[in-house]
């Protein structure tokens, strides 16, 4: 078994204790820990030093329906809690129920998910391996091996949750020493494999907050090897808003394609304002394909990733309009 | 001579004798062994793939505190090999590097993190050689092959053999087809990482604990290793979190923690990680391969010539013996009457290949199946047809001189056909949906040991105390198999016993008899065997002690189920047992197994293929493809085996359903691939095996062809059932969409790339088409057997 290098760890019991914490230069925040641990284990963070533990704050716990109808989930609500709780929207829960193995989900959590580190299978590799290579930007070098022309880290956003929650324009709590705001969880990303969070080191992520869906429509799909444990290697999800037959909203995200999830606002005006038969969603589809860049960084080819585009946007746009009843799909 | 089981115990479906210890995590498996002044040992691996050791500078691990000692390659110098033609390995590496991941250095720590720092301050200095990936590198001539003196090219082994006369039976057919295929490599990957203990004992012997299957392999190599005599050594193979073959050869870690407790006089104890796991492999050799086939235009075959050639890794390994399986077991499901086999293994920079569940016979099994259907199509046949026209006979002999006895092969053609509908649903279910059919053969053990010797393979010693306790001794290591349960199953039927009543003492090289090790699917066959004499003769004291103290003809004394029956009487088993003692004294037997002579042919390579006995399998497999995404499904399998006899019908079934879901693994997903040197992914992360939901439903169909040489007729089952599985996948999507992927895994990506040449107007294939630029030497011929001349 790989062994864990030597940190300290501490469990705050109160958010204040643990901003402070974080001030310290080495330290890193654990939620669930099922993605921390192992990529501790390869050595993917030489730097750190103190394992901040965020498991005895009550506060960052529980799910509450607020006044306005939003579902406020606590960070360290875990996925599992997530997909049991009906109070949140079947997408949204679809979307946890889809990360990791059912062992992963009873320890892992929303918050975790939310911020998981950006994947590469030049980086998420033993340290013994990584040896055999020169070691990749991420990993302290100079060149990044899946497009080493550009000095710039492609590794790939992992996260199943984040795509879902954007596209039901979901906005994220944080806590840090200046005190707390609120932001859209799409301002949380930023597309660089290194730095793929905007949020200070020490802010804590505390709570996702999701709108109520109303009559929208929501759903996500989910491209991976296997039924269960793989991370995505596409991640597709909408949501859509009809007047009548006519699809008055429409959010287009995709995940595991770039570093940040990525939405498609160009697809999303495909969508709008009309009526959304088979042609419609079939263009809208090619133009999602057209719109992203997969690279050679997970599983199956980059080019078979970007055949899965449209395929994976179409069938899920399809079964969103068949849901609806809004229009007949061929 | 054929032993019928008269008790109920050898055919029921009871528990495993080590069930219980399995399922609540009492059995010790390796490391769960722990001493109170147990040192951790860890290897220091090459993160080159193909350099020269300049220089390796330990001081400063030696200077760390908690360091107790360091190892070179200079401390054990003696090469070793697991075949005596292969003598090519170190226990650290002398001189030079082969692989990511071969073994350089090794420390002997406090605790594991003291060990892992202390390697990091060995300093290595190596000077990179150009490395060699593939095997169309391999067959170039380079300045520094990757074993022995340049220039020269990389190859290992080749073969070329012919028997019969092929091309006037390619004259004679009416159609003539080749075919290219490509089988990638994969690995065990069972869930126990290896590890090993080892300690000097009070007597000043060296005790060495592995997660190994052949312990007695473990303990010639590690006499001849340590530069110590056998009687100084003992092995005790522990039960293993699964083996596969990967724990059939002899590794790095054992002969290390051995030389490292000699060394400190300490307990040392070695786990490997996951990813020395991946590196340490001996897995799936990749193998490209090439089929001509003569047919009658009623499907008959009039030749065959195969050609194959395996990428073998770094080292030797089973490799020679491996590269011989790829030609030799054609023969023994279809009737080939003139057959030409030329292969070739050579030596790249990667992980050593070798025995894996099947050893070297899946990737032709894949090729020749696939073959076949494509050779029914353009003959106008049905799958089954074409191969009804050809099987092989019961009791028969193959033209490349194996022999066949118990054949219940066509039952199990017969029996899956119908189980699953086959005639009616094949190329009559909708688009996407298909089902393929594929038959395979495995030996139930290699009939010629691995080192030569005229000794028996297998040999049992049975005793029994006054309570009646019958123990068992036995070499045979379980590793998950369920060779434990087979022979107190075996034993117990003999002496009408209750298989959990025995005691089974396995795998201790100090405390049991020979057996050779759980590879080749021999242990059933051989140690049951062994184990069956034994009892027999047990039982045969019992009798002839019980007939003379009640003065009864030994005819009228029998066995029963846990009771003594004579003239009337009922002793109990151990009523029975004490008269026998008081008549005999110790009451013990012993028995052997050594296989008959006669089932092999008299050439270069005869020595691989021949087996006492045969297990054979048909597949129908039912898919569902997605020709949007390339993902395919399988719907459901259905498998028949003929085990022969089913020792422990829980077992077999649980074999079976094994074998299924290894082979599904292999046919869609699992791939030990490389970027040049380097492993794509060693973890079980980035290693795809399926998971419960990729898992169909199987309908297994047992076949029961009692074997005249097996004990009680039984079989193997651990290896066969998994060969039939791929190519019947492969078949099944050929009839869903049109498309023929001829390699494994088959990715979706492939899938579309297949779906799209059809579109385009091409035949609708994913494939290899050429062939290596190597030039093999002409066939040996060999006589063929008087009914083919």
């Amino acid at each position: 078994m790989l062994r864990l290098p030597v940190l300290r760890h501490a469990a705050p019991t109160t958010l204040d204790e643990a901003i402070e914490l974080l001030a310290a230069e080495g330290t890193m925040l654990a939620a669930g820990g099922t993605d921390l641990v192992p990529n501790l284990k390869r050595r993917q963070y030489p730097e750190a030093k103190t394992i901040v533990s965020l498991r005895r704050i009550p506060e960052l716990r529980g799910i509450d329906l607020l006044d306005d109808g939003s579902l406020r989930i606590g960070a360290l609500t875990t996925l599992a809690e997530l997909v049991a709780d009906d109070r949140a929207a079947p997408a949204l829960r679809e979307a946890a129920r889809a990360v990791a193995s059912p062992q992963l989900r009873s320890r892992g959590t929303v918050g975790g998910n939310l911020c998981v580190d950006t994947r590469c299978h030049w980086l998420n590799v033993p340290e013994t391996w990584r040896r055999a290579a020169e070691p990749c930007l991420k990993a302290g070098g100079d060149t990044c091996w899946v497009a080493p022309a550009k000095r710039f880290c492609w590794a790939v956003s992992s996260t199943d949750l984040a795509p879902m929650a954007i596209a039901l324009d979901a906005t994220v709590e944080l806590a840090g020493p200046e005190g707390r705001r609120r932001i859209p969880l799409e301002e949380l990303y930023r597309n660089d494999g290194m730095a793929h969070l905007t949020k200070a080191p020490d802010e804590i992520l505390v709570a996702l907050v999701v709108p109520p869906l109303g009559d929208r429509r929501a759903g996500y799909r989910k491209l991976r090897r296997r039924g269960s444990i793989d991370f995505p290697i596409l991640g597709v999800a909408a949501r859509l808003g009809f007047d009548g037959e006519v699809c008055t909203d429409a959010r287009l995200v995709v995940g595991a394609i770039v570093s940040a999830p990525l939405r498609l606002p160009q697809v999303e005006a495909l969508l709008e304002g009309r009526p959304l038969d088979a042609a419609t969603i079939r263009a809208a589809a090619e133009a999602a394909g057209k719109a992203v860049r997969p690279m050679s960084n997970t599983d199956l080819t980059s080019r078979y990733r970007k055949r899965m585009v449209p395929v994976f946007v179409r069938r899920l746009l399809d079964e969103l309009v068949g849901a609806s009843g809004a229009t007949a799909t061929s | 001579m054929r032993i019928d089981p008269t008790h109920g115990i050898v055919g029921a479906a009871g528990p495993r004798v080590d069930g219980l210890a399995q399922a609540t995590g009492t059995l010790r498996f390796l490391d769960d062994l722990a001493y109170p002044d147990m040192l951790w040992g860890k290897i220091l691996r090459s993160h080159h793939g193909h350099a020269r050791i300049v220089s390796i500078d330990t001081s400063r691990a030696e200077a760390l505190p908690g360091v107790h000692a360091v190892l070179t390659g200079a401390d054990l110098p003696v090469a070793f090999g697991l075949l005596p033609v292969s003598q090519d390995e170190h226990a650290l590496a002398v001189d030079k590097v082969r692989q990511v991941g071969d073994p350089v250095a090794a420390v002997a720590a406090d605790d594991p993190d003291v060990a892992e720092a202390a390697c990091e301050l060995i300093d290595v200095v190596y000077e990179p050689l150009p490395v060699v990936t593939s095997i169309e590198e391999a067959v170039a001539v380079v300045d520094e092959p990757i074993h022995g003196e340049g220039p020269r090219d990389n190859r290992h082994r080749e073969v070329s053999l012919e028997f019969g006369d092929v091309d006037a039976g390619f004259e004679a057919a009416d159609h003539v087809r080749e075919d290219v295929f490509f089988y990638q490599g994969n690995t065990h990957a069972a869930l126990e990482p290896h590890g090993a203990l080892a300690l000097v004992d009070e007597t000043g012997r060296l005790h060495l604990w592995s997660s190994t299957q052949v312990p007695h392999y473990l303990h010639r190599i590690a006499a001849k290793v340590l530069e110590l005599p056998e009687h100084r050594i003992r092995v005790t193979a522990n039960p293993t979190g699964g083996g596969f073959g990967a724990k059939t050869d002899v590794f790095s870690h054992e002969l290390v923690a051995a030389k490292l407790a000699l060394v400190t006089g300490r307990p040392v104890k070695i786990v490997l990680t996951r990813e020395e796991v991946f590196y340490c492999h001996r897995g799936r050799h990749p193998v490209l391969m090439w089929f001509k086939t003569g047919f009658t235009a009623d499907g008959r075959i009039t030749a065959m010539w195969c050609r194959t050639y395996l990428d073998g890794g770094a080292y030797g390994s089973y490799g020679a013996a491996s590269l011989l399986y790829t030609g030799q077991l054609q023969t023994t499901t279809y009737r080939i009457p003139a057959y030409r086999f030329q292969g070739a293994r050579f030596f790249t920079n990667k992980p050593a290949c070798g025995p894996k569940r099947g050893h070297g016979t899946p990737q032709p099994r894949f090729g020749l199946e696939i073959h076949l259907d494509k050779a029914a199509e353009d003959l106008g046949l049905d799958p089954v047809t074409i191969r009804k026209r050809n099987l092989v006979r019961p009791f028969s002999t193959t033209v490349n001189h194996l022999r066949i006895t118990s054949c219940g092969l066509e039952e199990c053609l017969d029996r899956v056909v119908a189980a699953s509908g086959f005639a009616d649903k094949h190329r009559s279910l909708p688009p996407g949906r298909g089902v393929g059919l594929a038959v395979g053969a495995y030996m139930s053990g290699a009939g010629l040991p691995i080192y030569f010797n005229d000794m028996p393979q297998s040999e049992v010693m049975v005793k029994v105390d006054r309570g009646g306790l019958v123990t068992v001794y036995s070499m045979a290591a379980d590793c998950g198999q369920g060779s434990t349960t087979m022979l107190a199953t075996v034993v117990g039927e003999a002496l009408g016993l209750d298989p959990g009543d025995l005691k089974v003492v396995t795998a201790d090289t100090d405390l049991t008899p020979i057996d050779l090790g759980s590879y080749s699917s021999r242990v059933t066959f051989m140690a049951g065997n062994a184990a069956l004499e034994a009892a027999m003769k047990l039982a045969d004291l019992v009798l002839t002690a019980v007939a003379d103290e009640l003065d009864v003809d030994p005819d009228e004394v029998a066995i029963g189920r846990g009771v003594v029956t004579a003239a009337g009487r009922e002793l109990t088993w151990a009523e029975a047992v004490r008269i026998a003692e008081a008549r005999w004294g110790l009451l013990s037997a012993t028995g052997s197994y050594k296989p008959p002579k006669d089932i092999k042919g008299d050439y270069k390579g005869a020595g691989v293929g021949p087996s006492p006995a045969y297990s054979y399998s048909a597949c129908v497999a039912e898919v569902d493809c997605d020709p949007e995404t390339g993902f395919v499904t399988v719907e459901k399998i259905w498998l028949a085996h003929d085990v022969g006899r089913a020792i422990n019908e829980l077992l077999v079934r649980g074999q079976v359903e094994g074998s299924v879901h290894m082979a599904l693994g292999e046919a869609l997903m699992e791939e030990q691939a490389f970027r040049g040197a380097l492993h794509d992914g060693p973890s079980l992360l980035d290693y795809k095996i399926p998971t419960v939901l990729e898992m169909p439903p199987v309908e297994t169909i047992l076949v029961e062809s009692v074997d005249p040489e097996g004990p009680f007729g039984a079989k193997e089952v651990g290896q066969g059932p998994l060969l039939p599985v791929m190519p019947a996948i492969a078949n099944a999507v050929h009839d869903a969409l049109g498309i023929r992927v001829d390699e494994v895994p088959l990715r979706p990506d492939k899938l579309l790339a297949a779906l799209r040449d059809l579109e385009r107007g091409g035949e609708g294939r994913y494939g290899p088409t050429k062939l290596p630029d190597y030039e093999f030497r002409s066939p040996l011929p060999v006589e063929p057997p008087p009914e083919f001349r």
